[in-house]
C-alpha cells in the first residue's frame, strides 16, 4: 500500500468510507445484516491479525473470544444492563483470559501453540453448551435487545449497521495507532527476530503476552457486537470452525497487512453470499477460490498488490543502478 | 468391574483407528511438513466412495477395493500434486490454511453430491459377541483392533525392517543428505502421501460402521487425530500409536466416569498440560525449536 501516492490513498480511502455510509441506505433488512457482519468480523479479524500477522503467534482460539464477547453481552444486556457495560466487560474478561493463553505461547511455538489454541477453542465450546445455568445451552440467548445510542434507538436495520460501522471505524484508528506505536513495532520485532528483539531490551515475554491479551480483547468487542446484531445467540456458531474461518479471513485478506482483516471478511462474508445462486455449490466454491488464491498468493490478496509494487520499485532501482553504473565505469 | 473391561476394549478398538490416523498425519508432518487440517475429512471421504460404488451394482469387496484405490488417486497423489507440491515452498501456515479449505470443500462436496443425512455403512467384521476369558464381547470391537494391529505392525516393519522404510526414514530426517546418498527423495515423499491415504482408508473402512458416514463426521475424527499425534510425539509414529490407544481409552473412559457433556473436555485438558510440560509428546524427540 506504500507505493501509491500519498493524496490517492486519501482519495481512495474517503471514497471507500463515503461509500459504506451512503450505497446500504437502501438496501433490505438482509443485506444490512450482512453488511454489519462484515464489520463485525472484520473486527474480530484485525485482532487476530495482530496476533498472527504482527507478532507472529498463531491463534486458532479468536472465535471463542467472539463467543466470549457475544455470552457477556447476551446475559449482561437482557439483565438490562447498557451494551457499553457489557462492552467493557467483553473487553476486560477477553484480555484476561486472552493474557493467560497467551502464557503457554511463551513456552512453544507454531502449530504446537496452534493446538493448545484450538483445546481452548473447543474447551470454550463445551462451556457454552454445558453450562446451562449460565448461558441457557443448546436453547440459547433469545430477545437481545439492540442499544440506544445518544437517545437513538437502533433496533432498525440501518441504526444499527452504523452502530458496527463506527465501532469499526473506531478500532481501526486505535489498531492503526497502535502499529505505529513502539508497541507495534515491537510485536513486528517479535516476530521477525524475537532473539534479536530480546537483545535489543524489548521485554519479549511482556509484548507476546499483550498481543495476545489484545487481540482477544478485539474478538470480544466484535462478540459484543454481534449479540445484539442477531439478537439470538447459540453455542453453534461459536464452535472451532469460526475460529478456523478467522483464521482464514486474515491469511486469505494477507497477514501482517493493515487493510488484510477488510479484505478477508469481505470474502468469507460477502463471496459466499454472491455465489449463493449457485445454491448447493457455494461453499464448494469458495473452498476452491481460497485454495486457488492461497497457490497463486500465499500471502493473499495483498501480498498481490505488494509484489506487484516492490517489483516495480525493483525495477526502477535496478534501471537507477545500471545507469550509474554505466556513468561509473565510462568515468576515467 | 465387567463394565470397565468392556469400555477398555471397545476405548481400545476406536483408540486404533485414531492410531492409524494419527499416524498418517505425522507421516505427512514429517517427510513434507504438511498439517493436515482435512485429515478427518480424508477419513470420512473414502466410506462415501465405497458407498457411490455399492450404489451402482458393485458388490462390498469390489466396492473397498474400487474405494481404497480412489483413495489413494485422490488422497494421496491428488493431494500431493495439486495442493501441498505448489505451496510447500512457501512454508507451513498458508498450506495449512489450504487444508481448512479443502476440509470445507469436501465436506460441501459430500453434503451437495452424496447425502446430507447420515447413511449405514455395512461392518466387515460379523456382528455378535464372542466370549474372552467366560466374558461376553463385542466382535465388532475385536475384528476392528485386531485389523488396525495388523495395519500398524505392518507399517512398523515396512519402515523400520526394509530398505524402502529406511530410504523413507532419510528422506523425512535430512532431505539434503538423502538425497546425496542416492534416495530418491522424491519417490518417498509421495510414498507417504499414498501409506496416508491408505491408512485414511482403512480407518474409513473400520471407523464407519460403528458411527455411521456422515460429511460432518471428519471434523471430531480429526480432531481426536490431531489431540493424538501431539499426545503423543508429533515426529514419531510410534508416538502416534501410543497417543491413539490412549485417546481412545481415555475417551471412553471419560464418558463413562467424569460426565458425557464434558467428555470431550479430558482429552483436550491432557493435551494442554502435555504441550506445556512435555511438549515433545509422551514418546517424542525433542526439536530443535526454531526462532
Amino acid at each position: 500500500m506504500t507505493g501509491l501516492p500519498k493524496l490517492l490513498r486519501i482519495g481512495l480511502g474517503m471514497v471507500v468510507i463515503a461509500a459504506l455510509i451512503i450505497v446500504p441506505m437502501n438496501f433490505n433488512r438482509y443485506g444490512l445484516f450482512i453488511l454489519s457482519q462484515w464489520a463485525v468480523m472484520t473486527i474480530a479479524a484485525m485482532g487476530l491479525n495482530l496476533t498472527l500477522g504482527y507478532a507472529g503467534q498463531v491463534s486458532l482460539a479468536q472465535g471463542a473470544f467472539v463467543g466470549i464477547g457475544a455470552y457477556a453481552a447476551a446475559i449482561m444486556t437482557t439483565q438490562g444492563m447498557p451494551l457499553v457495560a457489557a462492552l467493557g466487560v467483553a473487553v476486560v474478561l477477553c484480555f484476561a483470559i486472552g493474557w493467560i493463553l497467551g502464557y503457554p505461547a511463551l513456552r512453544v511455538q507454531h502449530h504446537y501453540l496452534a493446538f493448545v489454541t484450538l483445546a481452548f477453542s473447543t474447551l470454550a465450546f463445551l462451556v457454552f453448551r454445558n453450562e446451562d445455568w449460565l448461558t441457557k445451552g443448546i436453547y440459547g440467548i433469545s430477545n437481545i435487545p439492540r442499544p440506544h445510542i445518544f437517545g437513538i434507538a437502533t433496533n432498525r436495520p440501518l441504526p444499527f449497521y452504523y452502530v458496527c460501522l463506527g465501532s469499526l471505524a473506531i478500532v481501526s484508528v486505535m489498531v492503526w495507532w497502535l502499529i505505529r506505536s513502539p508497541w507495534g513495532r515491537a510485536f513486528v520485532a517479535l516476530r521477525e527476530n524475537p532473539i534479536r528483539a530480546l537483545s535489543l531490551g524489548i521485554d519479549t515475554r511482556r509484548y507476546t503476552l499483550m498481543a495476545f491479551a489484545i487481540g482477544s480483547a478485539l474478538g470480544g468487542v466484535a462478540g459484543a457486537l454481534y449479540a445484539p446484531l442477531t439478537q439470538y445467540i447459540d453455542p453453534v456458531p461459536f464452535n472451532l470452525s469460526l475460529s478456523l474461518d478467522l483464521l482464514m479471513m486474515v491469511i486469505v485478506g494477507g497477514a501482517g497487512f493493515f487493510f488484510g482483516p477488510f479484505l478477508g471478511a469481505m470474502i468469507a462474508v460477502l463471496l459466499p453470499e454472491w455465489l449463493r445462486f449457485t445454491e448447493g455449490y457455494y461453499l464448494m466454491l469458495y473452498a476452491v477460490a481460497v485454495i486457488l488464491l492461497l497457490i497463486y498468493s500465499p500471502t493473499g490478496i495483498l501480498g498481490i498488490l505488494d509484489r506487484y509494487l516492490s517489483e516495480r520499485r525493483t525495477k526502477v532501482a535496478s534501471a537507477l543502478r545500471a545507469v550509474a553504473k554505466s556513468r561509473l565505469e565510462t568515468a576515467p | 468391574m465387567s463394565n470397565l473391561l468392556d469400555l477398555l476394549v471397545a476405548g481400545l478398538a476406536t483408540g486404533a483407528i485414531y492410531a492409524l490416523v494419527a499416524t498418517g498425519f505425522t507421516l505427512l508432518w514429517q517427510t513434507s511438513q504438511t498439517i493436515n487440517f482435512a485429515q478427518g475429512e480424508f477419513v470420512m471421504l473414502p466410506a462415501f466412495l465405497m458407498l457411490a460404488v455399492m450404489h451402482v451394482g458393485a458388490p462390498f469387496w469390489l466396492a473397498i477395493l474400487i474405494g481404497i484405490l480412489l483413495s489413494l488417486l485422490l488422497l494421496g497423489l491428488g493431494f500431493k500434486m495439486l495442493l501441498v507440491d505448489p505451496m510447500l515452498r512457501h512454508g507451513v501456515l498458508p498450506l495449512a490454511i489450504a487444508t481448512m479449505a479443502l476440509a470445507i470443500g469436501i465436506k460441501e462436496a459430500v453434503k451437495q453430491f452424496f447425502s446430507a443425512e447420515a447413511s449405514p455403512f455395512p461392518s466387515i467384521v460379523p456382528a455378535g459377541d464372542i466370549s474372552v476369558f467366560g466374558r461376553m464381547i463385542s466382535l465388532q470391537s475385536v475384528g476392528v483392533l485386531a485389523l488396525a494391529i495388523f495395519a500398524v505392525v505392518g507399517l512398523t516393519a515396512l519402515l523400520n525392517r526394509t530398505s524402502i522404510g529406511h530410504q523413507m526414514q532419510a528422506a523425512a530426517q535430512n532431505p539434503v543428505v538423502a538425497r546425496i546418498i542416492g534416495v530418491p527423495v522424491e519417490r518417498m515423499i509421495l510414498l507417504t502421501f499414498l501409506i496416508n491415504a491408505f491408512l485414511v482408508a482403512l480407518a474409513s473402512l473400520l471407523i464407519t460402521p460403528i458411527y455411521l458416514a456422515k460429511f460432518s463426521s471428519g471434523e471430531v475424527l480429526g480432531q481426536a487425530a490431531f489431540i493424538a499425534a501431539i499426545v503423543g510425539g508429533f515426529n514419531q509414529v510410534r508416538g502416534a500409536i501410543a497417543g491413539g490407544l490412549l485417546i481412545g481409552v481415555v475417551d471412553n473412559l471419560s464418558a463413562a466416569y467424569v460426565s458425557t457433556q464434558y467428555r470431550a473436555a479430558v482429552p483436550l485438558i491432557l493435551l494442554i498440560v502435555i504441550i506445556l510440560f512435555r511438549p515433545q509428546g509422551l514418546l517424542g524427540r525433542a526439536e530443535e525449536r526454531t526462532v
